[in-house]
């Protein structure tokens, strides 16, 4: 009988075995840990002498960078504008709709649904070549400061963000909340900023993150209307001096790593509110 | 949508009309000239690869995880780490493999001096398309983890109960319930890691910068060709093509994911 039930117990659990588990976690971050290695290792080189120095690090962070390197301020300067400008877009246009559809029209939802999600299907590269045009338009209109990029920026942003607002969306009761609030004489406005906008803090945060960490990770399409930002100002740097752009660019995947460890706690405190 | 739906409406028509404005089917001809028609399967074979490849080593490193607690610090760094590569690598990835297996990588250097091994034995191909396949694996994996862990969590424990109670062993379970329960998230996965791979550009863009291998990099060519004059319209034709394919993939896609929901009330 013990050893039924022990046969029990282990087919009950269909998780892998603590060996299979290890092999398959330890093969897979090697293959993952490799690159990354090698990147700090890279930077750590001593030139043609050979050897290790720790010296370039200590040039970058004590502020010591030669003129030839303030195109990369200037370009992290333009990707972080940038991320507040998309951030504001995408707030400013998408949370009101969303909530409006939430309560007045949730027949529209699955339209919404369907456009948010569409910027994963169309290629960044297939928008440029439409966007090519519109931009010389643009550029007309507000000039070719690099913020315009934002707008462009806010529909590659849209699918990342309306996931994290519909999942905090879902999980409070919005029609009750705001027909409280508007029995006890609130307008419109004070429902939305001081009671709906308050509850759906944590999905804003987390859309806001991954905005960012999208904005400042996006290549195609600076590089192909000629904008400047992060990753195109990498590129340029790479071809003068490669173990800056190297120790720029862990910086940055560290950077990122950070803001998507947030957005993990926030979620996981979400969840623990719930229950 | 001003700046979704008229660069996508914008990108195809060019592909449609010449410089005039005139209707033509010239671009669209210029699709089954052999070089194109090279590109477009050196990018098909690329993303089908990757995907493959992504998706099974994806998904074995999801049933690693199966165990892990979803709160517990082992997911939380899983899940950052692969958000970080899944959409934000790019240029940094290209980087990363140039240190690691570029002329003077790490890897190369130990492998040449201490085995003897010549990894570019037969021509250095990390900046052709070849090159390409490691680094997009890179990506495909954490993405794969992220579209398919979800999947694997939605499978029930009362099913591996009750194939417990009728006798059957993990084996049996995996055979006859999970997989089958499985497979139809993990085929929209994989068709999602190939969409994934198809359309992306920077990887390529900082690895090559003066070949077409691929379409992403043949519509760079043609944006920015400075010596053909009027070659905007083919940019036009090449995304065309590549809509084409995405939706093709797309509308699977969808069909799987219907199926796949079934199973996830």
């Amino acid at each position: 009988m013990a050893a039924v039930n022990r046969r029990l117990q282990r087919a009950h659990h269909p998780g892998p075995t603590a060996a299979t588990r290890a092999i398959i976690l330890v093969v897979v971050a090697i293959f993952f840990a490799l690159p990354l290695v090698s990147m700090v290792e890279f930077t750590l080189r001593g030139g043609l002498e050979g050897g290790y120095t720790i010296d370039r690090w200590v040039t970058v962070f004590t502020g010591q960078l030669g003129p030839e390197f303030n195109q990369l301020w200037i370009a992290i300067g333009n990707s972080l504008v940038l991320a507040v400008v998309t951030v504001v877009i995408m707030l400013v246009l998408l949370v009101p709709t969303m909530i409006l559809i939430k309560l007045s029209f949730p027949r529209l939802r699955p339209v919404m649904e369907f456009i948010c999600l569409l910027p994963i299907t169309i290629p960044a590269i297939v928008l440029v070549v439409g966007l090519a045009p519109i931009y010389r338009v643009v550029s007309s209109i507000f000039g070719s400061g690099v913020w315009t990029l934002a707008f462009a920026y806010g529909i590659l942003v849209l699918p990342y963000a309306y996931r994290a607002i519909q999942a905090n969306l879902d999980s409070i009761d919005v029609k009750t909340l705001s027909e409280a609030a508007r029995s006890l004489g609130a307008g419109w406005g004070t429902v939305l900023f001081r009671v709906i906008v308050p509850n759906l803090r944590r999905g804003l945060l987390a859309a806001s993150f991954i905005s960012v960490a999208v904005v400042l990770g996006e290549f195609t399409i600076a590089s192909l209307l000629n904008r400047i930002n992060l990753q195109t100002a990498l590129l340029v740097v790479n071809k003068a001096d490669p173990y800056i752009a190297v120790i720029f660019a862990l910086l940055a995947l560290v950077f990122a790593f950070l803001l998507l460890v947030i957005i993990g706690r926030l979620g996981s405190a979400r969840r623990k509110d719930n229950s | 949508m001003l700046f979704l739906g008229l660069p996508t409406v914008l990108a195809l028509s060019t592909g449609l009309f010449d410089g005039d404005g005139a209707f033509t089917t010239t671009n669209i001809e210029a699709l089954v000239d052999p070089v194109i028609v090279r590109t477009f399967w050196n990018s098909i074979w690329l993303s089908a690869l990757t995907a493959v490849i992504g998706a099974v080593v994806g998904a074995a490193a999801c049933y690693a995880l199966l165990d892990a607690k979803p709160d517990g610090p082992l997911r939380t760094v899983v899940d950052s780490i692969s958000g970080v590569l899944a959409q934000f690598g790019g240029v940094m990835l290209a980087f990363a493999f140039v240190t690691l297996i570029g002329t003077q990588g790490l890897l190369r250097v130990i492998l040449q001096n201490n085995f003897g091994i010549d990894i570019f034995a037969s021509g250095v191909w990390l900046y052709e398309v070849p090159g390409l396949v490691l680094p997009y694996i890179y990506f495909q994996v954490p993405l794969m983890i992220i579209v398919f862990l979800p999947a694997l969590e939605a499978l029930k424990p009362q099913w591996a109960e009750a194939s417990a109670t009728l006798g059957g062993t993990r084996a049996t379970y995996w055979w006859r319930i999970g997989m089958p329960v499985l497979a139809p998230s993990f085929i929209g996965s994989l068709l999602l890691l190939f969409a994934n791979s198809f359309s992306s550009y920077a990887t390529a863009a900082a690895l090559t910068s003066q070949g077409q291998g691929i379409v992403p990099l043949q519509i760079r060519a043609a944006l920015t060709s400075e010596t053909v004059l009027g070659r905007e319209n083919l940019a036009g034709a090449l995304a065309l093509g590549m809509i084409v394919v995405m939706v093709v993939v797309m509308v699977i896609y969808s069909i799987f994911e219907r199926r796949a929901s079934r199973w996830q009330r």
